[in-house]
């Protein structure tokens, strides 16, 4: 055999070994998918979205409670981080280009982006739920928040670096100052940027559970007071998954299916925008 | 006119004070967030110290002692191994998004891979439950076990009774996890490598993998290593997934088919429950070991990221 | 536009607040989970109060209860007197029942493996780890035990069951005592974790040929087998309601001890030997919540004993019902 022939057949042998692996990562995905569609999609009824909990056992419960539980903490955590998530990400574009503290703190922010949201729940539980005495939707929406401020920090100041420096100088030679330079021409030009940045983040969040579990706790009723202890999706999915019952086991699947759907539809709306926005 | 002026300087300084603590609010959070758990864990460090503390495997709820070695055996084992698993299959997606892929594909199959990071952890819990840990434990582990079962040394690594809540369970699951992200990065970098040198290597007769290999991976070493270690940060402090099908063992595990315990599933499972102020103390110490220890591995990650950039 | 956003938003902040204190927050023990969710459903259907009960253990439900961070706890290991001066806190038991041994062994149903305590102990300390180990053939003549390797499950939480359980164990067993003592989480010799009496019913569902414990009523409810196990007297026993009634019958409660007692390894021949008592904890400072809780607890004793039945767990004798609503009276409540 020849040298070259040889490394040829090398050539091609590991070529298949990249397409294998890449083959291997989407079967993962299909599997994964396939398998929460299989088992949620039967169990998703009307009486899912419309009922509260019933005790184990007993016929005809729901997730309303639940469902409505996920989407306030989600709310208010996005009322919290999202816009000092913004304005953080303006200061660090705007006016902390060079002062090393502004690099820091954007360091820092990539730094705290992985930090292990369980981590964050012991601390909102130390800092919030103690001193106040009892768990609380609060407590969960600020440990979401918390999560969610870095990502939306540093997306807005990604988004704000890619508007054009001339833009700003247009806007002076008119006299504004800068504040409203930012507020009406900075801002307008990375609107569709930070809006995907944020559709993001609410993906990021709106799949966690271990931040809840010290913090919004869990309810078996429907409750909309954010003051006391609130259902959430996630939380609510882990305790019927882990339960013996075959109608909690269902629930948990129609839940996860229904969660799955939202955050893979916000990830892939954030794509196309993403694309059709900087496609140039 | 003067007075606009005046008022115009007040607001724009009012707008970069606000946006300015906003963004030293990420810095007060950091720091707050150790000092507060070092305060809780204070109990904890006084009682047991800290190489006492790290170095002890008793986790004893009932006499009160504790130490952080077997959570902390089972949450570097688990992501060393779950590394050991993804690195390849990650080069392997890059190298195919990159280089191999057709053109109209790349988005779709980019995406693809993105989707499988943004399924929640608690979704690859589920279904490491209820699917993925019975095939092992049916299938897979048996199989494992009469094929390496009978080697010696390498034997005992698949010893015991496979039941598929376990740590190789719980590695492959983790390794899935990861891999969207040791590959997006990865694949960044690979398209940072500039054409020339490609070019030229083609030039000289190199076959595609021997520019791969020989051209891009070690232009994109840095890039690598962050990558992974981002990755790792990552792995150590997954807890739904792991959670699900771990088994909760506080143990030294010899065997992948054993079940153990990370930081993070004691917390979570303990966390709400320790009833005595030295558990609950000792808990808090772990998550701050967790703290720590992901800081430190993301800071080092930032480093040589920030190095390649600057190249 | 901003004006409709404002109120919108204050409309939601007001609402969002709006009901505080209309939830009885309790948290604790899983072993009555059922019926004290079942008791609450209905309470919320008769009388419009929320009781949200949350399963977390019995060590979460004593700390919650410590911090104040639910109205009222729930254990099923008796809080010491000693502890509950310290804290602050009241105590009664509120609902009886038993914990069983329950496997999962292809071909064996209900009642139908025997073990003895010294057996179980050893099985439990990791020293017996095959089903047709001879030590547990000799008590199953009868039955075909595979020679498969021995599951233990246990829980991975503070847990009053366990509590219970290994009280037992430590009773009856000099080693276990010395390998692992009793309390509500303990250093484990052998085998997996799961968390609540739910985890651990959901993995002996799924491990084969293993061995767990739990309160009765999940076994029941997912058609686990139960063990039959030797009494004190020496009979064989299997887990019911006439047991765990037989076994509780015998019980000196004491009110100045806050009811704090075991009943494990209880006298008589009928009796199950792992029952015990789930005991729900009140901040003593926080009247107007006890108070609540209380209430709660006087409309379960006046309407819940039916539903206790149908769960297998069994109600409290009606003297000892009075006894505690006089206690609650002394304090206070």
């Amino acid at each position: 055999m020849t040298e070259i022939a040889k490394r040829k057949i090398i050539n091609t042998f590991a070529l298949s070994l990249a397409c294998a692996a890449a083959a291997l990562g989407l079967f993962w995905l299909i599997f994964i998918l396939a398998d929460v569609l299989r088992h949620g999609i039967a169990f998703i009824t009307p009486e899912l979205f419309l009922n509260e909990a019933a005790p184990p056992g007993m016929e005809g419960g729901g997730l309303k409670h639940a469902f409505i539980g996920q989407l306030l903490i989600t709310f208010f955590a996005v009322l919290i981080g999202i816009p000092l998530g913004i304005l953080g990400g303006t200061y660090l574009a705007e006016y902390g280009r060079h002062p090393w503290l502004g690099r820091f703190i954007s360091t820092l922010s990539d730094i705290m982006i992985s930090v292990p949201s369980i981590v964050i729940g012991t601390f909102v539980y130390a800092i919030f739920v103690k001193p106040i005495g009892h768990f609380s939707g609060y407590a969960g929406a600020l440990a979401l928040a918390i999560i969610m401020i870095p990502v939306v920090l540093r997306t807005t100041e990604e988004m704000i670096a890619l508007v054009p420096w001339e833009i700003r100088e247009a806007a002076f030679a008119l006299g504004a100052p800068y504040y409203k330079v930012i507020l009406q021409v900075v801002y307008r030009g990375a609107a569709t940027g930070i809006f995907t940045g944020i559709l993001l983040a609410i993906a990021r969040i709106a799949g966690e559970t271990a931040p809840l579990l010290f913090t919004s706790f869990n309810n078996m009723f429907l409750t909309t007071n954010m003051n006391e202890p609130m259902p959430s999706l996630t939380v609510t999915i882990y305790q019927y998954a882990m339960g013996p019952y075959d109608d909690w086991h269902e629930m948990a699947w129609a839940a996860s299916f229904v969660i799955t759907l939202f955050i893979l539809g916000l990830t892939i709306l954030g794509r196309i925008i993403i694309r059709w926005k900087y496609k140039h | 006119m003067a007075s606009t002026i005046k008022r115009e300087q007040t607001l724009d300084k009012l707008f970069s004070t606000i946006t300015f603590s906003a963004a030293f609010l990420v810095l007060a959070i950091i720091v707050s967030i150790f000092a507060s758990l070092f305060k809780e864990s204070l109990t904890a460090i006084e009682t047991f110290g800290f190489f006492g503390f790290i170095s002890s495997t008793a986790w004893d709820p009932v006499r009160e002692v504790f130490g952080a070695a077997t959570t902390l055996y089972g949450t570097l084992v688990t992501t060393l191994l779950a590394l050991a698993l993804a690195i390849p299959v990650s080069l392997g997606i890059a190298v195919f998004l990159t280089e191999l892929c057709p053109k109209f594909l790349k988005p779709i199959f980019g995406t693809a891979i993105e989707l499988l990071a943004a399924i929640p952890s608690i979704i690859y819990g589920m279904w490491g439950l209820f699917t993925f840990a019975p095939l092992m434990g049916e299938y897979v582990e048996p199989l494992l076990q009469d094929i390496f079962g009978p080697i010696p040394i390498i034997g005992q690594l698949f010893s015991g009774v496979p039941l598929g809540i376990d740590i190789l369970t719980t590695s492959i699951i983790l390794s899935i996890m990861i891999t969207p992200f040791i590959a997006s990065i990865v694949r960044d970098t690979f398209n940072l490598t500039p054409v020339q040198l490609k070019e030229s290597a083609y030039g000289i007769g190199a076959t595609r993998w021997e520019v791969i290999k020989d051209v891009i991976i070690p232009h994109s070493k840095a890039g690598i290593f962050g990558s992974v270690i981002i990755a790792m940060g990552r792995a150590l402090g997954e807890t739904m997934a792991v959670a699900f099908v771990l088994g909760n063992k506080h143990a030294i595990a010899t065997s992948l088919f054993d079940a153990s315990a990370t930081i993070t599933v004691s917390l979570a499972n303990e966390f709400t429950e320790a009833d005595s102020d030295l558990y609950l103390s000792s808990l808090f110490y772990l998550a701050l070991i967790l703290l720590a220890m992901n800081f430190l591995l993301l800071a080092i990650a930032k480093t040589f990221l920030a190095r390649k950039k600057k190249v | 536009m901003k004006k409709l956003l404002f109120s919108l938003l204050a409309f939601l902040l007001l609402q969002t607040t709006a009901f505080a204190g209309s939830t009885l927050n309790g948290a604790g023990a899983s072993f009555p989970y059922p019926v004290y969710s079942g008791w609450a459903f209905q309470y919320q259907k008769d009388l419009g109060i929320r009781v949200n009960y949350q399963s977390i253990g019995s060590g979460g439900g004593v700390r919650q209860i410590s911090n104040r961070t639910v109205d009222f706890g729930a254990s099923d290991a008796p809080v010491t007197p000693e502890k509950l001066h310290k804290k602050g806190l009241l105590q009664f038991p509120a609902i009886i029942g038993g914990v069983v041994p329950i496997v999962n062994i292809k071909g064996i149903g209900s009642g139908q493996l025997k073990l003895s305590a010294e057996v179980m102990a050893r099985i439990f300390l990791g020293k017996i780890n095959k089903w047709n180990d001879p030590e547990v053939v000799e008590l199953n003549p009868g039955l075909k035990l595979p020679a498969a390797d021995i599951t233990v499950v246990h829980r991975s939480d503070g847990s009053g069951t366990t509590a219970i359980f290994t009280r037992y164990l430590t009773e009856v067993s000099k080693d276990w005592e010395k390998a692992a003592g009793a309390g509500k989480s303990v250093k484990w010799p052998v085998g997996i974790g799961g968390k609540g009496n739910e985890g651990v019913t959901n993995y002996v569902k799924r491990v084969k040929n293993s061995i767990g414990y739990v309160e009765f009523a999940y076994a029941k409810r997912n058609k686990l087998a139960d063990v039959s196990l030797k009494n004190r007297e020496g009979a064989y026993v299997n887990a019911s309601f006439d047991s765990f009634k037989a076994a509780a019958a015998g019980a000196k409660w004491e009110q100045e001890k806050g009811y704090y007692l075991w009943l494990v390894n209880a006298p008589g021949k009928a009796s199950w030997p792992i029952a015990g008592a789930s005991f729900i904890l009140l901040a003593k400072d926080k009247p107007e919540a006890s108070r609540q809780a209380i209430k709660f607890y006087d409309w379960a004793f006046n309407n819940g004993d039916e539903m206790a039945i149908k769960l297998v767990y069994v109600p409290l004798p009606k003297s000892l019902k009075e006894d505690i609503r006089k206690y609650w009276k002394q304090n206070g409540l």
